[in-house]
C-alpha cells in the first residue's frame, strides 16, 4: 500500500481559475463528498461547478438583527418607564418613536456580529491547525496558486482513482497530504 | 470516472457559442494596468509592510507620533484645568470640540460608502481603494469619539451615558438624540471595524504565507483565522460579506442623520431644520472622498502604486466628489430659500447673520470651497491632474469644516435676545487640541501601512483579467464561456 497510514487526503494544483473550475465540474459528477477547492481569491462559479448550496449566513444576521431591535426597545421601554420614569416636558414614558433609533442601530450592531459569527460558525473557524498548513506547496494558496483536496475521509476515496481522476482533470502536481 | 469527466469536458465543449470579439472602444479600461498577474499584486502590496520602513515613512511618523503626543498633552491639561482652557463660554458652549466631532466623523463617511454602498452597487473599481478608505474611517471615528468624551467637563464619568446601573440609579433618558448618538458612534465605530477585520483575513493569510520571522508568524497566523482559501469557506464568506454590506449602508446613512439631529431638534434657528440629515450625510460623503484622495495621491507615487490606484480610481472619486458638492451647494439654497419662505424674523436674521454677520468669513470660505470649487471637477483637464486634484481634495476639508462651523457656533452666538449675544473666540489649546488628532490619526494611519496591506490583496485580484475563467490570461480556451 503506497498509502500512508494517516494519509489526510490528495492534493492537486492547477495553473488558472478555468483549468480548476473544468476540475471541480469534473470532480463533483465523480461524486466525491469531502472535498474541496483552494484558491487566492473567489472564482466566479465556482458555487455551482462545486454543486455548493447557498449559505446559511443570513439567519445567523437575521436573528442577531431580530434580538438587537426588540432588546433595544425592551431596554428603553424598561429603563424610562418601568424602573425609573422621568417625566420630560409632557411626553410620553415609552414611544416606539424615540425608542427607534437606539433601537435601530441595535439591529445593524448585533445583525453584524451575527454575520461575523455565523461566518466563523459555518466555517468552522477559527482553526490554527491544519494539515494543508504544514505543506509547503500550499503556501501559493494566497499567493497564486490553485489547489483541490479529494480528502482520504471521502466514502469512496481510493487513492489510485482519486490520482487518476484528478489527472485526467489536468492537474500538473499531484501530491499526498499527510495528517 | 475520469470517463464522465472526459464526457462533462466534451459536453461543455460542445454547447459553447462562438461569439466575436467585442470592438476594442467597447472594452472598459482594466481596474489593474499592464495585466499585472495576481503574483504580482501580492509581492507589490504585501511588499510594503514588509522589509525595512523608508526614510519617508520615518520621518512621516515621527513627526504625527510628536503631534499625537502634543494633543493628549492639551486633553490632560484640559482634563486636569477645567473646560475653562477652551474658548466656550455664553452663548456659545458647542465650539470646536463639537465642530471637530462633526467634521471627523463625517470624513469616515466616505470608507464606508466605498465599501459598503459601492459594492452592493457591483463598482468593481473599490477594490482598490477600499482598505485604506476603511483604515481612514475607523481612524476618523477615533479621532471624532475623543472630541465628545473630552468636552463632557468631567471626562471620567464618560459612562453615565452607557445604558448601565451607576450608583445613582437613574438611567440614560432616551428621549435625548445625544442618547442616540451614542448608540449610532458606537455602532458605526464597532461595525466598522468588524467589516474592516472581515475584509482583512484573506490578506491577513497572504501575510502569514509570507512572513519569514516567528513573530509575523504568529501574529499573522492567529488574526487570519486559520484561513485557507477554501471555496467552501469562501462561499459564507462573501455572503456575511454582503450581509455586511447591506447592514452599514443604511448604518452609514443613519449615523450623520443622528449627528444632525443633534442640531435639528433643538429650536434655534440655523439648527432647526428638517433638510438637515441627507445634507449632512451629502456633506459627509463629500468631505470624506475629500480625504481618500489627499491620503491616496501622495501614497501611490511613494509606494508606487500607480498601477493599481490608476488614474481612472482618481477621475471616478472627483466625479463623487463632484456630485456630492453639488448636493452640499443645493442644501445650502435650500437652506437659505426656507429662511426666506418661512417668513420667520429670527429664521431670516440666522441665515442673514450668517452670510453678513461678524462671521461671514467662515461662510463664504465654506461656499467657496464647497460649493464653487468642486465644480472645477466638470473638466476632465482638472480631474487628470494630479496637483490640482490634490489642492481641491484639501480645499474641500477646508469647506467642510467651515461648514460644521458656522452651522455650530456661528448660529449660537446671537439668539432669540440680543442682550445674551456674543462673539466666540477659540484659545490656543482648541487649536493645539484639534492639531493634535491629526496627529493621532495620521500616526494610526501609518501604522496600518507599515503593518496590514493597504489595498485589499484578494479583492484585487478578483477584478483582474487573470482570475475571469471566462478570459484567455484566465486560461480560457477561445470561445470557451461555458
Amino acid at each position: 500500500m503506497s498509502e500512508a497510514k494517516n494519509a489526510y487526503g490528495l492534493m492537486a494544483e492547477f495553473e488558472t481559475p478555468a483549468e480548476i473550475l473544468r476540475a471541480a465540474a469534473m470532480i463533483r459528477d465523480a461524486g466525491y463528498l469531502h472535498w474541496d477547492v483552494f484558491t487566492p481569491f473567489p472564482v466566479h462559479g465556482m458555487n455551482h461547478a462545486m454543486g455548493l448550496k447557498g449559505s446559511r449566513v443570513g439567519w445567523f444576521s437575521f436573528i442577531g438583527g431580530v434580538l438587537g431591535y426588540w432588546s433595544g426597545m425592551l431596554m428603553i421601554w424598561y429603563m424610562n418607564a418601568h424602573d425609573y420614569a422621568i417625566p420630560v416636558g409632557g411626553k410620553p414614558m415609552f414611544s416606539p418613536f424615540f425608542s427607534f433609533p437606539p433601537s435601530f442601530e441595535l439591529t445593524i450592531l448585533l445583525g453584524a456580529f451575527g454575520a461575523l459569527f455565523g461566518m466563523l460558525y459555518t466555517n468552522q473557524l477559527p482553526r490554527l491547525y491544519h494539515p494543508l498548513l504544514k505543506n509547503p506547496r500550499f503556501k501559493r494558496v494566497t499567493h497564486d496558486g490553485f489547489f483541490i483536496v479529494i480528502e482520504a475521509g471521502d466514502p469512496k476515496y481510493s487513492e489510485a482513482e482519486a490520482r487518476r481522476l484528478l489527472e485526467s482533470a489536468g492537474s500538473r502536481h499531484i501530491e499526498q497530504v499527510e495528517e | 470516472m475520469a470517463q464522465i469527466g472526459a464526457e462533462t469536458q466534451s459536453i461543455a465543449k460542445e454547447s459553447a457559442l462562438s461569439m466575436p470579439e467585442p470592438p476594442a472602444e467597447l472594452e472598459r479600461p482594466a481596474l489593474v494596468l499592464n495585466a499585472r498577474t495576481p503574483a504580482w499584486l501580492s509581492d507589490k502590496i504585501a511588499g510594503v509592510a514588509e522589509g525595512k520602513a523608508p526614510l519617508w515613512w520615518w520621518i512621516a511618523f515621527c513627526i504625527s507620533f510628536l503631534t499625537m503626543s502634543m494633543g493628549f498633552g492639551m486633553i490632560a491639561y484640559l482634563i486636569s484645568t477645567g473646560v475653562g482652557v477652551w474658548g466656550v463660554m455664553r452663548p456659545v458652549m458647542w465650539g470646536w470640540a463639537i465642530v471637530n466631532f462633526v467634521w471627523w466623523i463625517g470624513i469616515g463617511h466616505a470608507g464606508t460608502l466605498i465599501s459598503a454602498i459601492l459594492y452592493l452597487l457591483r463598482q468593481r473599481w473599490r477594490t482598490s481603494i477600499n482598505r485604506a478608505a476603511e483604515a481612514m474611517t475607523v481612524f476618523a471615528v477615533m479621532c471624532a469619539g475623543t472630541f465628545p468624551l473630552i468636552h463632557l467637563g468631567r471626562a471620567w464619568f464618560f459612562y453615565w451615558l452607557f445604558p448601565i446601573p451607576n450608583a445613582n440609579g437613574i438611567w440614560p433618558q432616551f428621549r435625548s438624540p445625544l442618547m442616540w448618538d451614542v448608540f449610532a458612534v458606537s455602532t458605526y465605530f464597532t461595525v466598522s471595524v468588524l467589516f474592516w477585520y472581515v475584509g482583512l483575513i484573506p490578506d491577513l493569510a497572504v501575510m502569514r504565507d509570507r512572513s519569514t520571522t516567528t513573530l509575523r508568524k504568529f501574529f499573522y497566523g492567529l488574526f487570519a483565522l486559520g484561513w485557507t482559501g477554501s471555496n467552501r469557506h469562501w462561499n459564507n464568506y462573501e455572503r456575511a460579506y454582503l450581509i455586511l454590506a447591506g447592514l452599514s449602508t443604511p448604518l452609514v446613512l443613519s449615523v450623520h442623520s443622528t449627528v444632525s439631529l443633534d442640531f435639528s431638534v433643538s429650536q434655534l434657528p440655523g439648527w432647526h431644520t428638517t433638510i438637515f440629515p441627507p445634507y449632512f450625510v451629502a456633506g459627509a460623503i463629500f468631505s470624506g472622498f475629500g480625504m481618500v484622495l489627499t491620503l491616496l495621491i501622495p501614497l501611490r507615487r511613494f509606494l508606487h502604486l500607480e498601477e493599481v490606484i490608476t488614474m481612472r480610481h482618481i477621475d471616478l472619486m472627483c466625479k463623487v466628489i463632484l456630485a456630492t458638492g453639488s448636493m452640499v451647494a443645493y442644501s445650502y439654497a435650500m437652506e437659505f430659500f426656507i429662511a426666506y419662505y418661512s417668513g420667520n424674523a429670527y429664521e431670516r436674521f440666522a441665515f442673514l447673520n450668517r452670510a453678513l454677520g461678524p462671521y461671514w468669513w467662515a461662510a463664504w470660505t465654506g461656499y467657496a470651497c464647497n460649493v464653487f470649487v468642486p465644480q472645477l471637477f466638470w473638466f476632465k483637464k482638472v480631474r487628470s491632474h494630479l496637483t490640482l486634484v490634490f489642492i481641491i481634495s484639501i480645499l474641500v476639508n477646508v469647506g467642510m469644516w467651515m461648514e460644521r462651523f458656522f452651522i455650530i457656533p456661528v448660529s449660537l452666538h446671537r439668539d432669540f435676545l440680543p442682550s445674551s449675544w456674543g462673539y466666540y473666540i477659540p484659545t490656543w489649546v482648541d487649536v493645539l487640541t484639534y492639531v493634535g488628532t491629526f496627529g493621532l490619526f495620521f500616526t494610526l494611519f501609518l501604522l496600518f501601512i507599515r503593518f496590514l496591506p493597504l489595498i485589499a490583496i484578494s479583492e484585487v485580484k478578483g477584478v483582474t483579467a487573470h482570475a475571469d475563467p471566462h478570459h484567455a490570461l484566465g486560461g480560457a480556451g477561445k470561445g470557451d464561456h461555458s
